[in-house]
């Protein structure tokens, strides 16, 4: 064979066999972890909750159900959802009295006197999943960020544990976990709704007061109950694009 | 833990009640604040020709290196991996404030901090270089980078780099400080923290603490050494140092009376913390003891005609309480901004520890280490004239 062309050659399979390896591996690096679900695809997808205070009994089931299926400490100071009992007098709305023992893990306990004119209700928190999430915006070296499907995950591979993202986040969903020193949040049970499942909390709520919802499928209730209710996200000031919607939300909820 | 929970008043977020930021991170902001202070009062001797201030040029080119070297340290310490950070550099999330805290470190500490020591020292190391003898000879050696040329021409070439360098240095040293302001300020989840102005009180927080430690560490040096102090000098330090605290003292003032008369949601939580849990750091130490006080003693040198040991007094009074009020003004800043609630329906305590990874001695030998590199670094390159055996006076 002439040289030259044998060198060609040469270079030419070797271009081929280097393009081919840098795709696969750009592939990998711009899909992040492909999820192992082979039907499961993220482009399609684009996740929220709807939560009903109106029908909320702050019995605590999911927050005993997420601590459970996500191993979280069980501590009283680690939460990936909790819930709030808010007792507001009508005449006082910005001043409201919270409470939230052990994050509403054990239930609430009862009130010995109710007064009438105090008007009550359970608020259950979690990871807003915001689109454009100040926590993610803040991360130093991008180990928390939201997913092509909307859900603001973290690789606790790659989390300094600086706890920058703590104190972004404005309404207290993130905590660091004293057993990996990395931060850790609600993935919005993210093993589970890649393979067809509702999260643990949803799954779990006797009232059907938390509703996982993919605003991306239409034939999801989600929209309906959207269409159908006055739904507002939590601290709407401060723009963060949160995808958690709450039906009833009094105005002295923070 | 339960004790934690037990000092909590009304109601926090359930993962708010330990606090995330402690006395490290109260520290990381004293620290590039002292540099970049120290740095600005070094510029204005080099930019301007005020020779007033020129016995503390060097000693304060010095301490920004020596207290630069240390700044890190505490975020380090504070990481919950800190094998990790040097992802910063080689991944960083630009969106992130933090992110750039490396580059411009980096850019501060070698390009000019380092390099404008380097030229200014240049003819200094080479002549102890040619004059020592032993491993020191070799260090001296190294440290000229083994080129002796100190030619007039060269050393001309050497102060018009200087120069350059701290006409850059001066927006550096701003962007240093500034950017620590800002990574507090732009957390909007924060109302304590969340101003355009944090920035600008930082950076005005920073010169009047750098300018206070140069001028306490220029009269250590001098009372060790047993020379007299030269008063002019000394007279212009703290005149500039009054000038820098009236700045930021009504900067402070500005953001407070902002803050009240605007009376936003997070008002009223912010003004129980003031006049409870905040109150001793705040409005006693900071305030009272740590700014109204000094600079009251400041204005007095500037009003009335005192005698030099009068003034030295006054001098030395003032700048510790000053470095107090700043350091309490840092605290406040990182821990009062965890004590309330985001919901504003309660406050938690912070609870520090002693001799753990985040505790206080740590951060006490953080802020005695400074010291011991700057007086490392006073030995090697001494700020002052040295009397050289045949060399004469140099430096």
């Amino acid at each position: 064979m002439n040289p030259d062309r044998r060198a060609f050659l040469q270079k030419t399979g070797k271009l081929l066999v280097l393009s081919a390896s840098a795709s696969v591996a750009w592939e990998a690096i711009v899909a992040g972890r492909p999820e192992t679900a082979e039907n499961y695809k993220m482009s399609d997808h684009w996740w929220g909750m709807v939560i009903d205070i109106d029908v909320c009994i702050g019995c605590g089931s999911c927050v005993r159900a997420c601590k459970e299926e996500n191993d979280v400490p069980r501590e009283p100071l680690f939460f990936r959802t909790w819930v709030e009992r808010y007792q507001v007098t009508p005449d006082d709305l910005e001043h409201p009295t919270v409470d939230s023992p052990n994050g509403g893990y054990d239930g609430f306990p009862v009130k010995d006197k109710v007064d009438e004119k105090v008007k009550h209700f359970y608020v259950p928190k979690l990871c807003n999943h915001c689109h454009q999430s100040p926590c993610v915006q803040v991360c130093p070296v991008g180990a928390t960020f939201v997913s092509p499907d909307g859900v603001v995950l973290v690789d606790k591979t790659y989390c300094l544990g600086c706890r920058y993202c703590v104190q972004a986040c404005p309404y207290g969903c993130r905590f660091i976990d004293p057993r990996t020193e990395t931060v850790d949040k609600c993935t919005l049970c993210y093993h589970r709704i890649t393979k067809g499942l509702t999260t643990a909390c949803c799954e779990t709520c006797p009232t059907g007061a938390r509703q996982l919802g993919d605003l991306k499928n239409p034939k999801d209730p989600i929209h309906e109950f959207l269409r159908e209710h006055h739904v507002l996200v939590l601290k709407p000031q401060m723009a963060t694009g949160a995808k958690v919607y709450y039906n009833g939300l009094d105005g002295s909820v923070r | 833990m339960e004790s934690v929970l037990q000092s909590v008043q009304g109601f926090m977020y359930p993962n708010e009640v330990e606090l995330q930021w402690g006395i490290l991170i109260v520290l990381y902001p004293f620290t590039t604040g002292l540099v970049a202070g120290a740095f600005i009062l070094a510029s204005l001797e080099r930019v301007f020709n005020v020779e007033a201030v020129k016995p503390t040029y060097r000693l304060a080119l010095l301490t920004a290196l020596a207290f630069l070297l240390v700044a890190p340290l505490p975020l380090q310490l504070h990481l919950g991996h800190p094998e990790r950070s040097l992802e910063m550099y080689l991944t960083p999330h630009t969106e992130s404030a933090m992110a750039m805290f490396g580059f411009v470190y980096l850019w501060y500490l070698m390009v000019v901090l380092v390099l404008e020591i380097w030229l200014d020292y240049r003819k200094d190391i080479v002549l102890m270089w040619r004059e020592s003898s032993g491993p020191t000879r070799w260090l001296y050696g190294a440290m000229a980078l083994w080129s002796d040329n100190i030619s007039p021409a060269s050393l001309a070439l050497d102060d018009r780099i200087g120069r350059a360098l701290t006409v850059v240095g001066i927006p550096s040293a701003f962007l240093l400080h500034g950017y620590v302001g800002f990574i507090f300020g732009s957390v909007k989840a924060n109302p304590w923290w969340s101003t355009p102005l944090m920035p600008i009180v930082f950076l005005f927080s920073a010169i009047v603490s750098g300018i206070a430690a140069v001028m306490l560490v220029y009269m250590v040096t001098a009372w060790w050494r047993e020379r007299a102090f030269d008063m002019g000098c000394l007279d212009t330090v703290a005149r500039y140092l009054f000038y820098a605290f009236m700045i930021d003292f009504s900067l402070e003032m500005l953001d407070l009376i902002h803050r009240i008369y605007e009376a936003d949601e997070s008002f009223r939580a912010l003004d129980f913390m003031v006049h409870t849990r905040l109150y001793t750091s705040q409005v006693l130490v900071q305030i009272l003891a740590g700014t109204i006080v000094p600079l009251g003693m400041l204005g007095l040198v500037q009003l009335v005609q005192l005698s030099e040991k009068a003034r030295r007094r006054i001098y030395a009074m003032a700048g510790v309480l000053t470095l107090i009020g700043v350091f309490a003004m840092r605290w406040n800043v990182v821990i009062g901004g965890q004590l309330f609630s985001k919901s504003f329906l309660g406050y938690t305590s912070y609870k520090m520890n002693f001799a753990t990874r985040e505790g206080l001695l740590p951060a006490i030998l953080l802020l005695i280490l400074p010291f011991v590199i700057l007086a490392v670094l006073i030995r090697l390159l001494p700020p002052w004239k040295v009397q050289r055996h045949g060399a004469g006076v140099s430096g």
